[in-house]
């Protein structure tokens, strides 16, 4: 792919590109770093974000902001489960590290894809370290395998509705949006399979009617301590529709269950913050 | 049932009354000042002739509108296939499967029958859907038909978002797509699992990246077709 020819035909229909950018040298610089330092699969993915300042809807530091709040986020999982897949012991079955495993090689393969990404817009942010008691408060997070699937279950669940909270901040850069959404029904997988993991084992308030999906503000936790995780998500009104009530008549529990909520940065930091060290 | 009909063959003429108009703007739940004129014009051309069998087939109108008549397709096939699943269920079927089945049949109408509200008299009529393919008799046929139509709708909505519009409507739309999808996922995790243990995120969808895949409405369609009886206009597919 030679991206400077994509820029040469660029500057031919539209002259006033560069200063649409920050300046003839920033992009070419920009540039460079998209051909020599990305994967290929994320150039589309960092051009979409580049253009984006010159003509899209969204800001470039929107969509930065974003995108580094994503990483954050990645890395706390990353970390979370190679710590888990590393500690001796700590997961019984060969099933369940194959799944664990799984999980963790998508959340590395998310930290790769957004660092290669902010990379080439200035600069991805380095790792935090992280304190996956939460200073205590979940003392035996890696040594009881319950409250190992436990904690689990609640990043997962978070982050399917941090991704969604963003989605509207990267409306209109179609490239990063759709990348976005790839991420978040990914993230919405896991958390699916992970109920499931806890389901089978029916202890710390995984009882075997625990689901895949989320029934009103329910986390099958026994402990209040992740109850931010999971408010908000008993709404069974949408857009001003009662879905409990319409043709199907199919009540609170399902009418909640159908449609996941968003979380704001702002409702998503202080639960991330808990694990992070510095 | 009011159908859409083509909107190119009506450019600029602006035909719904008043009164609908209201009802639009009341069930989204939003006061008239956050949809713009354009918007409106864009997404309320209708026919009055209730003739959805024109020679291209049944139109999902165009802009935002065609995105949700699109969604509120999808949701049909689903919210029929799982009535039926819960109807006739398989056979050596266990409880908590039954039961989830239900969930899943309860969370397909609840996401159907929001569409049909949203859209009101935007919306498509009820689609004709083919199930001869299928053996509802059979766990594994049930199983992978299911399994199908979750990956085919997670894909559905991640490749349609880019065509929902930024306008305050198209926001919420995208706010609403986004609230649907990621249970659509929780359906096809759970499914896949059912089928083959430590399946919810195999390699046939997700990508070195670690990205699940986003289809482009006319892929959609082109698989989905085998299921749906009526015959839907791809020119209006989202785009």
């Amino acid at each position: 792919m030679d991206l400077l020819n994509i820029f040469k035909e660029i500057e031919k229909i539209d002259p006033e590109v560069y200063d649409r950018l920050d300046s003839r040298r920033n992009a070419m610089k920009q540039f460079t770093n998209i051909s020599g330092k990305i994967a290929l699969a994320a150039i589309p993915f960092a051009l979409g974000s580049m253009f984006n300042k010159a003509y899209g809807q969204a800001s470039s530091a929107t969509v930065t902001g974003v995108l580094k709040y994503a990483l954050t986020l990645e890395y706390l999982e990353e970390a979370f489960y190679v710590k888990g897949v590393a500690t001796p012991g700590l997961i019984p079955t060969a099933a369940a590290t194959a799944a664990i495993t799984t999980i963790r090689n998508h959340e590395t393969a998310h930290v790769n894809f957004l660092k290669s990404v902010l990379s080439s817009m200035g600069g991805a942010p380095a790792s935090p370290t992280f304190d996956f008691t939460a200073g205590g408060t979940f003392p035996t997070v890696f040594s009881d395998y319950n409250m190992f699937l436990a904690i689990a279950q609640t990043f997962e669940d978070t982050g399917v509705r941090a991704y969604k909270g963003q989605a509207g901040n990267l409306s209109g850069n179609a490239t990063v949006l759709t990348a976005a959404l790839n991420i978040h029904s990914v993230e919405a997988r896991h958390a699916s399979h992970i109920r499931g993991m806890r389901r089978a084992l029916g202890t710390l308030g995984a009882t075997s009617a625990l689901k895949p999906w989320i029934t009103l503000n329910q986390s099958g936790i026994a402990t209040t301590a992740v109850n931010p995780s999971y408010a908000g998500e008993e709404l069974t009104t949408q857009a001003g529709v009662d879905i409990s009530a319409l043709g199907g008549n199919i009540g609170a529990n399902s009418a909640s269950e159908a449609f996941d909520e968003p979380l704001s940065m702002e409702q998503v930091l202080p639960i991330a913050s808990l694990f992070i060290k510095s | 049932m009011h159908i859409l009909k083509n909107p190119s063959q009506e450019e600029g003429k602006e035909v719904m009354p008043n009164l609908q108009r209201r009802n639009f703007l009341k069930y989204l739940g939003m006061g008239s000042a956050l949809v713009t004129a354009a918007t409106m014009a864009a997404s309320c051309h209708k026919d009055d002739d209730n003739n959805n069998m024109g020679g291209n087939g049944v139109s999902l109108g165009t802009g935002d509108v065609a995105v949700l008549n699109y969604a509120y397709a999808l949701e049909q096939l689903e919210a029929a296939f799982y009535t039926q699943v819960v109807l006739t269920p398989y056979a050596g079927i266990s409880d908590t499967e039954l039961d989830f089945f239900k969930d899943i049949r309860n969370h397909e109408i609840g996401h159907r029958e929001f569409f049909k509200a949203a859209l009101a008299a935007n919306a498509i009529a009820g689609l004709e859907v083919n199930f001869s393919s299928i053996d509802f008799t059979k766990r594994d046929s049930v199983l992978a038909t299911a399994k199908a139509f979750e990956d085919l709708g997670v894909s559905a909505y991640n490749g349609a978002g880019q065509y929902i519009s930024s306008s305050a409507t198209g926001l919420v739309y995208l706010g609403l797509a986004g609230k649907i999808v990621s249970v659509e996922a929780r359906h096809a995790a759970y499914i896949r699992d059912l089928i083959t243990p430590g399946s919810f995120a195999d390699s046939d969808v997700i990508d070195a990246n670690g990205l699940d895949k986003a289809r482009a409405p006319i892929d959609v369609y082109n698989i989905a077709k085998t299921y749906i009886k009526t015959k839907i206009d791809t020119n209006t597919l989202p785009k």
